[in-house]
């Protein structure tokens, strides 16, 4: 018995070593991957983290901004904002659907997530404290999403990539529409103005940290980029992001709150100050300002809508038997 | 003494496209609040889009009541106090549980659907036009929230006392719906629909095992700015930026 069981091993070894292979040259040569195709058991675990943490982050992000849909001040504001979230939840689903393709279930999935074992972007754990976080989450944080995803709809896993496609045409809408606000803001009153500015003080570090920690200490880069899963380094993407960013920000006659901030004329890029990364890995380790919040308000939607849950599936169990009944009468 | 709110003139049209206004904005405002916090993801987005709906037809009927008195959306919903809104008390009761938001939702759409259906015949063609697309998005709502009163009602034991307590809590605000609100040739008065509103919610209660409550009493007041207690505090959360920063632009 124990030599067959190492005969087979062995098999196995050669043969998922030649599927690797294979594998590879299919990635290397753009091709996708799909849920059916065989995939090393690594790389169909990092895209489940990946593909979860992503949804996660879409859902738990429906609340800093759903925190203002009841106070939005005028109605085509409150339905715009009201859409927004909704998207996000839609991208929630999507992104369930995609990870639900490599065995995983949304419920286990969810579970982790209310279990405090997953993970989820670290900027939603701060507050949203006037109207203008409103707009600076769609200006900055949708636009840092943006950096992050485009790239990841050429991801080498073909549900992600058609996931991200549709996705990322939402959050550019998102993006121009928090940029609207910001602007329509600071051409308002100096009150409004200052909250402006009082909300790009607050999110844009954050934001910065939304790339996660510097090239030197990313753990999972070397590997996601073989597989095409990852195609820009968080250093990168983040210097693109700025780039982009600083201008724009000029454009409103805001300050950005790093006084480094400068422009490289050699190189055409903005070169900033140094980031707090000890706040960044209190946040990750689940130290954020609204980390206990932005838990407790998802378990509780879970635990409260539990028994709806559960009248949903007694009815469909009832309605089955019945229909079954019924065409056995017949 | 100087006050942000508005005086708003009245015509039979204006109330009547302010009476609605006000009946969808309050019940969207209130599915709103469930965004992030619905029993299931699914139904996040479900209640969303409802909640969107309603604003949507509010934002038009406010339009509508501005066209004649000179004032816009926002000053008409951001801009007048409790005793001026109009809504039914159904409307803006809290969301309680999620039997609590079916049943209010139920209870209004299997009304205002059929309201919005014999509207778009109306001869003031602006509201017949505004009729025309809130009947269909009327029509989903009655569908959404009455298949969920079944699902309800047949479940599970617990969703069966949770829903029959949300009937019998709400059904007093019910018959409201059915005051007149104008005498004018192009509204369809609301108790020209009462039977068929009956039948309706009968043939729905029997399917979900449902007991129609006796109803003793009903209350009303909402049409004169009579309002719960409720609504005070929902105006507050809503019109705060618009009432802190008078004459600003969003
Ligand atoms: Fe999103
Ligand atoms: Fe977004």
């Amino acid at each position: 018995m124990y030599s067959q069981g190492l005969n087979q091993a062995e098999t196995d070894d050669t043969a998922d070593a030649t599927r690797a292979a294979r594998f590879q040259a299919r990635i290397d040569a753009e091709d996708k991957i799909e849920p059916n195709d065989w995939m090393p058991e690594a790389y169909r675990r990092t895209l489940i983290r990946q593909i979860s943490q992503h949804a996660h982050s879409e859902i738990v992000g429906m609340l800093p901004e759903g925190n203002w849909i009841t106070r939005a001040p005028s109605l085509r504001r409150k339905a715009a904002l009201l859409a927004k979230v909704q998207d996000e939840g839609g991208h929630g689903l999507y992104l369930y659907a995609a990870a639900e393709t490599l065995g995983a279930t949304r419920e286990e999935l969810v579970d982790q997530l209310l279990a405090g074992r997953a993970k989820y972007s670290s900027i939603f754990n701060y507050p949203t404290l006037t109207w203008a976080d409103i707009g600076a989450i769609g200006w900055l944080v949708d636009g840092a999403a943006i950096m992050n995803q485009i790239p990841l709809c050429r991801c080498s896993f073909g549900p992600y990539a058609r996931a991200m496609i549709r996705v990322c045409k939402e959050e550019s809408f998102h993006q121009r529409q928090g940029y609207e606000i910001m602007l329509t803001l600071c051409r308002g009153t100096p009150e409004q103005k200052a909250m402006a500015q009082d909300a790009l003080d607050r999110w844009w570090w954050p934001c910065l940290m939304m790339f996660g920690p510097p090239d030197t200490e990313s753990q999972h880069s070397d590997t996601s980029m073989k597989w095409k899963i990852k195609r820009f380094t968080n250093d990168g993407l983040r210097q693109k992001f700025i780039d982009a960013t600083v201008p724009q920000g000029h454009f409103l006659g805001l300050t950005f709150p790093d006084p480094e901030l400068r422009r490289d004329e050699a190189t055409g890029h903005w070169s900033h100050g140094p980031i707090d990364w000890e706040e960044f890995k209190r946040v990750v380790a689940g130290g954020g300002f609204c980390a206990a919040d932005r838990l407790a308000a998802r378990r509780k939607a879970h635990e409260e809508g539990e028994w709806v849950r559960e009248a949903a599936a007694a009815h469909a169990a009832k309605r089955a038997a019945k229909l079954a009944a019924s065409k056995e009468a017949a | 003494m100087a006050t942000t709110s508005v005086a708003v003139p009245d015509t039979p049209l204006i109330r009547l496209a302010l009476a609605r206004a006000d009946d969808a904005l309050v019940l969207g405002h209130r599915l709103s609040e469930w965004t992030g916090h619905a029993p299931t993801l699914e139904e996040d987005l479900a209640l969303a889009n409802i909640a969107l709906d309603l604003i949507g037809q509010a934002r038009s009927l406010y339009a509508l009541a501005g066209e004649d008195c000179g004032l816009d959306e926002d000053a008409l919903a951001y801009r007048r106090d409790e005793r001026a809104y109009r809504n039914l008390l159904l409307v803006e009761q809290p969301n309680g549980d999620f039997a609590r938001t079916i049943v209010r939702q139920f209870l209004y759409a299997a009304f205002i659907d059929a309201w919005w259906q014999a509207m778009t015949a109306s001869c003031e063609p602006r509201l017949a036009a505004i009729a025309g697309k809130a009947e269909k998005e009327t029509a989903y709502h009655l569908r959404h929230s009455a298949e969920w009163l079944i699902r309800l009602g047949d479940g599970t034991a617990e969703s069966h006392r949770r829903a029959q307590a949300a009937l019998d809590a709400l059904f007093p605000f019910a018959a409201e719906m059915f005051e007149p609100v104008t005498a004018a040739a192009f509204d369809v008065a609301p108790a020209s629909l009462r039977e068929g509103w009956d039948r309706q919610v009968d043939a729905v209660l029997a399917t979900a095992g449902l007991t129609r409550p006796a109803a003793p009493w009903s209350h009303s007041g909402g049409r004169a700015g009579r309002h719960t207690e409720h609504l005070g505090h929902l105006l507050s959360e809503m019109q705060y930026l618009q009432r802190v920063h008078p004459g600003a632009t969003w």
